[in-house]
């Protein structure tokens, strides 16, 4: 009763990474609520994960296990989150802001009746008093999280509905294992008694890995290349560097031209027009067939060796130096200031 | 055999983010719409290119639009008809002000049933809060199967629809009974453009408010405009009980916003040593434009 429960998603016989750092924070947070920390797992062949998750502090773990429930569907997995959470009546409950969590979450929310907050990046425990009313809530979930493309950033509440829930983006909270497991226990859920053939009607035809299509003008950070990459295997590099920011890789002309990146890739005059929140120019001199298609962006970070290179003119900090070095210093100092 | 379908796409009107100015937010926290730049959703967009896809696959089915929001968001069904849409029904009532996703939803789902469409198509989520939940919400409302970041509706198998996901590392191909809730993603093709001639048909096309209002649009002979009528449909018309709708029916309250202040031009120059670099990413991180 008036625990923290989280969801914890499984892929491919993995625990997905936003699970871990989900119990991670739940523990903290308990320690400031004095209450426990719940694991809900649902899957085929899923009870082997226990010790995994006492390591991550998991005080009780739920189970529900069917051979129908190897790959995640919206209707038997909601159905089951919803049983458990209405049985249990947590104070707060977290999932994962990922595809099955952003498909799970909302239904769940809705069955429940209870207020849900998508792609947190913090949350925190909190007073609030009702201005009108004079109410006041000790101990509510500050579930914080841009809004408005990322312009604001909202402290959103609930203060009446039970559970408090959020979704949290992967890699915004830190993963730590307990140096000792925690002695938890299991709870088997009977899954059979909840499930309903209705639950099947939807059915997975096919599934595969496939890459993402180029998607520069919806990313909002981008770090785009030039001539002055110097080849191909250069563009790793910023690539690396994406990878670790959410970015999506883009190219200017010249880059595109000598072979270093695909053509979908291209920003500028006769490729995509973009307005990132960050944009990041490695290489790229500046010409104006360029900057007309990203000079709109709401920050802009120029890399380039040449200090009389026209980008450093319109970016909002100049970096004059060698790629090389600066690329794997980001990257490094990336790492060490995410939570 | 040809069948017929009734699809409804769930569009919203939303301020462009990208153009967000001081006056974007009210002192109680909830978004200042009248001060922003209004546009189509874009995922929103692809989810009506589906729905119009359908169409052309199975002639004599019918595509309707259903936006919740003020009269101004009567230029959605507009801009839906221009694309080849045949229609839609603009909910608004003061009564549903303030509504978070879960307020939304029920407004959303009491209109739904009142249409009875086969298909339900809606894009992802939309660009001003980007919480992914209005689809699903729907969908458990109605007690409809979901298949959310769909990028393309490939056709009916049976009596089923197939519908194929984009997910981070993949693709999924489901197949789903209808009625069915289908949230679409921005993979998913582009909508196609506005079309001459239903330009011409449908700019006259006004709610009975924008009529009121519309003092140059009175030369239409009375005909016409009954013809191009777009409905406007309040609480008392899709029924429900008024707790679930707006403020009382929204259980998030927003406690608090900050602004992101994006600083003017004014190049810094750094260094390519790792204090400088340490530095700018720290920065990066405290005005939330990275993490």
């Amino acid at each position: 009763m008036n625990n923290i429960f989280i969801y914890i998603e499984t892929e491919e016989g993995k625990i997905a990474d936003v699970s871990l750092e989900l119990l991670t924070k739940a523990r903290s947070l308990a320690k400031e609520l004095s209450c426990e920390v719940e694991a809900l797992i649902i899957g085929d062949n899923v009870a082997q994960h226990k010790d995994e998750l006492f390591k991550y502090g998991a005080q009780t773990i739920h189970v529900a296990e069917d051979k129908r429930l190897k790959h995640y569907l919206t209707l038997p997995f909601s159905s089951i989150v919803i049983t458990v959470l209405k049985k249990e009546n947590p104070q707060i409950a977290l999932f994962g802001a990922t595809s099955v969590g952003r498909d799970l979450a909302p239904r769940v929310s809705s069955a429940l009746v209870s207020g849900l907050t998508a792609d947190c990046t913090s949350l925190e425990i909190g007073d609030h008093k009702e201005v009108k009313s004079g109410k006041e809530y000790k101990n509510l979930l500050y579930q914080i999280r841009p809004a408005f493309g990322g312009n604001i950033i909202a402290t959103i509440i609930n203060p009446d509905c039970r559970p408090q829930m959020a979704t949290v983006r992967e890699g915004v909270m830190k993963k730590e294992a307990l140096e000792v497991a925690v002695k938890g226990k299991v709870k088997v859920i009977d899954s059979a008694a909840i499930l309903k053939d209705e639950d099947f009607v939807v059915e997975i035809i096919e599934r595969h890995i496939e890459e993402r299509k180029i998607d520069i003008k919806g990313s909002p950070v981008i770090i785009a290349g030039g001539f002055g990459v110097g080849s191909k295997e250069n563009f790793k590099l910023l690539y690396d560097l994406a990878a670790v920011l959410g970015a999506e890789v883009g190219a200017s002309r010249a880059a595109v031209d000598a072979g270093f990146a695909e053509s979908a890739r291209q920003i500028g005059q006769t490729g995509v027009t973009v307005r990132p929140k960050l944009y990041i120019a490695v290489g790229i001199s500046g010409q104006i067939q360029h900057t007309a298609g990203m000079d709109q962006s709401a920050m802009i970070i120029s890399i380039n060796n040449d200090p009389a290179a026209p980008i450093h003119q319109i970016a909002d900090y100049a970096i004059v130096g060698d790629l090389n070095e600066i690329i794997p210093r980001m990257i490094k100092s990336y790492k060490l200031n995410s939570k | 055999m040809t069948k017929k379908l009734k699809i409804v796409v769930l569009a919203k009107q939303v301020p462009d983010t990208r153009n967000v100015g001081k006056n974007a937010m009210k002192e109680d926290g909830t978004v200042n719409r009248a001060a922003l730049p209004a546009i189509f959703n874009p995922e929103d967009m692809n989810a009506l290119e589906q729905a119009l896809r359908l169409k052309d696959r199975f002639p004599g089915s019918e595509v309707l639009l259903l936006t919740m929001g003020p009269s101004r968001a009567a230029e959605i069904i507009r801009e839906g008809y221009y694309r080849g849409a045949d229609g839609g029904v603009l909910l608004t009532d003061r009564k549903f002000a303030g509504a978070d996703t879960l307020a939304t939803s029920y407004a959303l789902s009491m209109a739904i049933r009142k249409i009875g469409p086969d298909i339900i198509i809606a894009g992802r989520q939309a660009i001003d809060g980007d919480t992914a939940q209005v689809g699903p919400q729907v969908a458990e409302k109605l007690n409809y199967p979901q298949v959310t970041y769909a990028e393309d509706i490939t056709g009916l198998d049976g009596d089923k629809l197939v519908v194929k996901r984009r997910l981070e590392r993949g693709v999924e191909t489901v197949k789903t009974p209808l009625p069915a809730v289908i949230t679409v993603h921005a993979t998913a093709p582009e909508c196609r453009p506005r079309h001459a001639k239903h330009l011409m048909k449908y700019k006259h096309a006004r709610t009975f408010t924008e009529e009121q209002d519309n003092e140059h649009n009175s030369y239409l002979p009375i005909e016409a405009k009954a013809n191009l009528r777009i409905p406007e449909w309040g609480v008392a018309d899709v029924g429900g009980d008024e707790i679930h709708y707006g403020l009382s029916g929204s259980p998030t309250k927003v406690k608090k916003i900050e602004n992101i202040v994006h600083q003017a031009k004014e190049s810094k120059i750094l260094t390519s040593s790792f204090e400088d670099i340490d530095s700018l990413i720290k920065e990066l991180f405290s005005s939330h434009t990275i993490g």
